[in-house]
């Protein structure tokens, strides 16, 4: 560590909409830095000798070096070191989970004020993306080796990015309409602008990535099929049926699964509804039963869709909110309730099969539980009723079901995750490669990019040596 | 992108489209559908594939116009492209020599039984088909189907021709006949599968009807589609979309398929099958 510097532990806020503003329109919510406010904040890195922050981050990117870059003004610089290890900095300098990673490993951190690495990364980004001519780098010699990535979350793009620039020659397919997995349909607009992944997209297809929608495999084309056509298969197929809480009423109309719902508001187009046709419905009182990153995006987006009252029903406390801080506070200063130590019992519909009321319990906090969290536990007699016309349910999902079921011999456990060798991303079906959440379960876009990284890794290994 | 071939008013408010899909015409299989979107802007449609020609690569759908993707689905034309065609979704019908199968078909459904009543019958199953509609006028494809059954049967709620009533005369043909089926197809909307698991339960055979929830992906991602059978949570797009109807709750269902009513009223200018049967 430099010890001559003087130690800065005025961390740069990013400006951000005003909460009574940006509750009533889909725009993103942080603005983003200025160049000044990214060079005062660069220079408050202490360039360690030993740099903690890297340890923190899964794909390991070299970070001293972009943040000197960008404290010494050459933005093209700092954004080439990022790319070298991370083909998405503008999507993970959003999303990232920073205060568990990187920023939570940063020497300032002991100070309480770690280096704001994921802003200083969004902003390297979008400075490429201001200059209008992204740098395209040379892939090597083809190899004439073909592979074929299905699903085309993070986990997909990197492995597709990865392999092409190697000079394999690489076909993406994605089920939907649209390529970027929860990226595209899962986390909202005001969070992560779609035009931000759909740059990448294209950044990715310029490399020479054949992407092909609305291909389902498993359905139009086995894994067999496909194995026969290509070298060597990655399967990104990421999250699939959400879970319920196996309570009455949950098929009333009016409650939803968040995959449901986010899908309607962010791949549909559902907040531009009539003018994309996919509706969604207005409601007034909204509850989201969750505590996660998930519930926080859907109960942001009721709020946007004109929602009056917004509530999180969760079953623990406030500290056992398992999503991001940040985003905790961002809802809370949009207005959303937290009706916490809740537990829905069952939802009450009308005769018509819409929602009214859920029936709910008060909770109260135990010893802690195998996950180290204080386990809840029902208050006798608690029971109370909250008037509401939407429900989202968003607990959780099961892995993507289809490539499983079309190939038995494909090892799975028993949750329906794939099951691989951790170092290598293989899967127990040869020539077939796995990462992101169908390995792991739920996971984040940077843990899915870097079982991304490993598995291009070790598929680049096998296709120069006997593919 | 994928071309259309063919778009026809088969009968009034019923559409036949033809699209290029070679892909998906040499493996699809029957029972299962698609998924397509008219355009860019456009919302995920799905439709049940009523026949197919591995040879010239093609699908044939058969739909109702009964909102706005059915509406712009209907105004394109030959020649013309639509950017979406996604499948074949959903299981497959199973298909085996059951013995006397009788195959129940109203509005499109009468098209999409067409490559199960096809399969059955070159398992040499004795297939019965019925038809169903409110008028004689709205019946189709009878041509098409007589080489692949023994018998045909028409019912029409006005009495136009063949039997006048509702699906609940199947009942009283199969009676009449002595015909004693071992399994049942339905396929239709939503109230027609209905009426028909009620009716034909006393049988003690499975009534095998094709579902026909509200979708959004298709792939078992979202959930949109959940239904109640035998007290289980299944998904339509991938448990699915065939189903024992004696086990399914359709009272969930038929109000589960009411969901967007009120927002698409705007869009909507006259209504479909369903509603007026209902
Ligand atoms: C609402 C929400 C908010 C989130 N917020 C954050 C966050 O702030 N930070 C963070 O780090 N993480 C967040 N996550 C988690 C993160 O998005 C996921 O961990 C990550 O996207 C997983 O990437 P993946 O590549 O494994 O799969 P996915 O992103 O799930 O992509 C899989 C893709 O495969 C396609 N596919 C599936 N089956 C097939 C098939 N048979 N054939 C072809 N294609 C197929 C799917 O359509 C999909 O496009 C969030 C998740 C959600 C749902
Ligand atoms: C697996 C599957 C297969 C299907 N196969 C076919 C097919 O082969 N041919 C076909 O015509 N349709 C089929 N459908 C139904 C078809 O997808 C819907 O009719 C279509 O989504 C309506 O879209 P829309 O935008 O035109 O109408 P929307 O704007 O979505 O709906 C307009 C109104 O009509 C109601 N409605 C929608 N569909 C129906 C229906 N089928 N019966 C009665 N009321 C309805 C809605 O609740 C709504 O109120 C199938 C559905 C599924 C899930
Ligand atoms: S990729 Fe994520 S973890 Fe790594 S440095 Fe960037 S923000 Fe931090
Ligand atoms: S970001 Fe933090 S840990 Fe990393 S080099 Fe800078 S001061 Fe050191
Ligand atoms: S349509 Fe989304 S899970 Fe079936």
């Amino acid at each position: 560590m430099n010890e001559a510097k003087k130690l800065d532990l005025q961390r740069q806020d990013m400006p951000k909409q005003p909460p009574h503003i940006r509750r009533s329109n889909f725009k993103e919510v942080a603005l983003g830095y200025t160049p000044a406010l990214a060079i005062r904040e660069a220079q408050r890195c202490l360039q360690c000798k030993k740099p903690f922050c890297m340890e923190g981050c899964p794909v390991e990117i070299d970070i001293p070096s972009f943040i000197h870059k960008i404290a010494v003004e050459d933005y093209a610089a700092a954004i080439r070191i990022l790319k070298q290890k991370n083909c998405l900095p503008a999507i993970c300098g959003r999303v990232c989970p920073q205060e568990e990673q990187c920023e939570s490993k940063c020497i300032l951190n002991r100070k309480g004020a770690p280096v704001a690495i994921g802003r200083l990364e969004r902003f390297a980004a979008e400075w490429e993306a201001a200059q209008d001519r992204v740098e395209i780098p040379r892939a090597a010699a083809t190899t004439g080796k073909k592979v074929a990535v299905v699903g085309s979350g993070p986990a997909g793009i990197t492995v597709a990015g990865d392999l092409v620039l190697l000079g394999h020659e690489v076909t993406l397919f994605e089920a939907l309409h649209e390529a970027g997995g929860v990226l595209t349909y899962g986390i909202p607009e005001f969070r992560l602008p779609k035009a931000v992944v759909r740059r990448e997209i294209k950044y990715l297809q310029a490399l020479g990535v054949r992407l092909v929608t609305d291909y389902v495999i498993g359905k139009i084309k086995s894994l067999d099929r496909l194995l026969e056509q290509f070298n060597a298969v990655f399967v990104g197929t990421g999250a699939g049926l959400p879970w319920f809480l196996n309570i009455p009423g949950e098929n009333l109309n009016g409650v939803y699964s968040a995959n449901e719902y986010l899908t309607r508001m962010n791949l549909m187009a559902g907040f531009r509804f009539p003018e994309s046709a996919t509706p969604v419905s207005k409601h007034k009182r909204v509850a989201v039963v969750g505590g996660g990153n998930v519930a926080m995006d859907c109960a942001r987006t009721a709020l946007r869709r004109g929602a009056e009252e917004v509530h999180i029903i969760y079953r623990r406390s406030r500290n056992e909110l398992p999503a991001r801080l940040e985003e905790v506070e961002n809802a809370e200063e949009e207005g959303v309730i937290f009706t916490l130590l809740t537990l829905p019992l069952r939802l009450i519909g009308d005769a018509k099969g819409w929602l009214q009321e859920i029936e709910c319990q008060q909770m109260k906090l135990g010893e802690a539980d195998a996950s180290g969290r204080r386990r809840p536990i029902p208050v006798a007699g608690s029971e109370f009723r909250l008037p509401m016309d939407a429900c989202i349910i968003a607990v959780g999902n099961s892995p993507n079901p289809l490539i499983p079921k079309s190939s038995p011999d494909l090892e799975t456990s028993d949750k329906g995750t794939i099951r691989v060798d951790e170092k290598s991303g293989k899967t127990s079906k040869v020539r077939v490669w796995a990462g992101g959440d169908i390995v792991t379960g739920a996971a984040t876009v940077i843990l899915a990019m870097g079982a991304g990284r490993i598995a291009a890794r070790s598929m680049h290994e096998f296709l120069v040596r006997e593919g | 992108m994928f071309k259309i071939t063919e778009r026809r008013m088969i009968v009034p408010n019923l559409q036949l489209m033809t699209l290029q899909a070679p892909e998906i015409a040499q493996v699809i299989e029957p029972g299962q559908f698609i998924i397509v979107r008219a355009d860019p802007d456009a919302e995920r449609l799905p439709l049940s594939v009523a026949d197919w020609d591995r040879d010239a690569g093609t699908l044939t759908v058969i739909f109702m116009e009964v909102g706005a993707s059915t509406r712009r689905m209907a105004a394109m034309n030959p020649g013309e492209f639509i950017p979406t065609v996604a499948g074949p979704l959903g299981k497959a019908t199973e298909i085996e020599n059951f013995g006397t199968v009788a195959c129940i078909g109203g509005c499109y459904g009468i098209g999409s039984l067409l490559p199960a009543i096809r399969a059955l019958h070159e398992k040499g199953n004795r297939v019965i088909v019925f038809m169903e509609a409110r008028s004689r006028y709205l019946l189709y494809w009878q041509e098409r189907l007589a080489p692949y059954c023994q018998r045909f049967f028409s019912i029409t709620r006005d009495g136009s021709t063949g039997s006048k009533g509702h699906a609940g005369r199947v009942n009283d043909i199969l009676r009449e006949e002595a015909i004693q089926p071992q399994r049942f197809m339905v396929n239709g909307c939503t109230f027609l599968l209905s009426k028909a698991s009620r009716e034909l339960a006393h049988y003690n055979v499975p009534v095998i009807v094709s579902l026909n929830p509200i979708m959004i992906d298709g792939t078992g991602m979202c959930g949109v589609c959940r239904v109640s059978v035998d007290g289980r949570t299944q998904f339509a797009c991938v448990d699915g979309p065939d189903f024992d109807g004696r086990l399914v709750d359709w009272d969930e269902l038929l109000k589960r398929r009411q969901q967007y009513m009120n927002e698409e009223a705007f869009l909507v200018h006259d209504s479909g099958c369903g509603r007026s049967e209902r």
